[in-house]
């Protein structure tokens, strides 16, 4: 295990514990860092084998939009690694529809394959999930 | 599931979100900022009534007296303290904080 | 029960990092374990040895340092977000740690409840 992962130090077993984790994201890219830094967790939760699912909310729905290039503002353009969760085995994301129409958004502006669910549907999600993480 | 949430409904929109959420079983908790969704005679106390009708909604009472608003809160909000505030994490099999 | 803490925010600036030890200190009263605190985002910045608040003040990293103490609680800090911010051992608070985000995943599936508290 890398210094990222923290897992030298790990006191306990939790070999074989599998929670659902779920990381809402309701927040647009590159104003604030959690954006960036919440999917440095997602990343992280999947080397522990737990099941993630990753959802975007309100305007967390824009950091997975395609067409993100950043040389202007100089900060690092990190939507690509939104692509690269698949490679780590976290493949449910979701988006929130009504979050999606409101910002003029379709599924074809989006840069990974997302389920699109209602807030109802979203609701009933959370519902099975044992950690649900904000950032 | 336990709802928290900790901003100002007239500042963002997580308490209005939030809403959208709540499920047979949900309650929320208003905390440091947003207990001001707790509040009677404001732009959005016809909705907070609105979700009152089928679910609980709490208010931390610290955050509410520190501001001031100790006789503004709506009725049939309930106003706990931290220790409160503890149990009803205890009580619900998950928390999911709306910042 | 046993409760995971996470602070998304740094001291004074937002509420979050007051919420967080009062909520964790009536756990305890009330005979709960906080099995972690993890500071991360600008919450990294609860561990700076460098602080100095008014007088007058609540003074939140040395709290946060002696509810650690007094109760045996794993005061956590983010390596990646405090290296970006500045939080090295050289200027970390005795009673914290720095670690990866292992510890937070590793919270999550060890504790009965995991709160947060952000903006």
């Amino acid at each position: 295990m890398t210094e990222a992962t923290g897992g030298i130090e790990m006191e306990e077993d939790t070999s074989g514990k599998v929670k659902k984790f779920l990381y809402v994201n309701r927040k647009a890219p590159y104003g604030t860092i959690y954006a960036l830094e919440s999917l440095e967790v997602v990343m992280i939760t999947a080397a522990f084998d737990q099941d993630v699912s990753v959802a975007f909310l309100d305007d967390g729905v824009y950091q997975v939009v395609k067409g993100q290039h950043t040389k202007g503002i100089d900060v690092k353009n990190f939507s690509p690694t939104y692509r690269a969760l698949e490679g780590y085995d976290i493949e449910k994301l979701y988006v929130e529809k009504e979050s999606m129409e409101t910002r003029g958004l379709k599924e074809s502006d989006f840069l990974v394959p997302v389920k699109v669910l209602s807030a109802g549907e979203m609701a009933d999600l959370m519902l099975t999930q044992d950690v649900i993480l904000s950032f | 599931m336990l709802h928290t949430v900790n901003k100002s409904p007239t500042e963002r929109n997580a308490l209005e979100s939030c809403f959208k959420y709540l499920k047979k079983g949900s309650a929320v908790l208003l905390i440091e900022d947003g207990v001001y969704g707790a509040l009677k005679g404001t732009a959005t106390t016809k909705m907070v009534e609105q979700a009152l009708k089928s679910f609980p909604i709490y208010a931390l009472y610290p955050d509410v007296e520190a501001r001031g608003m100790q006789d503004r809160v709506i009725d049939g909000i309930k106003l706990v303290d931290y220790s409160g505030f503890v149990d009803l994490v205890a009580e619900h099999p998950t928390v999911q904080a709306w910042l | 029960m046993k409760f995971g803490i996470l602070v998304n925010e740094g001291p004074y600036t937002h509420q979050a990092s007051d919420t967080a030890y009062l909520f964790a200190k009536a756990a305890i009263e009330k005979g709960h374990k906080i099995h972690r605190v993890f500071f991360y985002h600008d919450g990294v910045y609860n561990s700076s040895r460098l602080t100095e608040p008014p007088q007058d003040d609540r003074h939140i990293v040395n709290r946060w340092q002696k509810l650690g103490k007094d109760h045996h609680i794993d005061l956590v800090v983010c390596v990646a977000a405090a290296l970006r911010r500045g939080i090295k051992d050289e200027n970390l608070q005795e009673g914290f740690r720095i670690s990866g985000l292992g510890q937070l995943v590793e919270s999550g599936i060890q504790s009965d409840r995991l709160v947060v508290f952000g903006d």
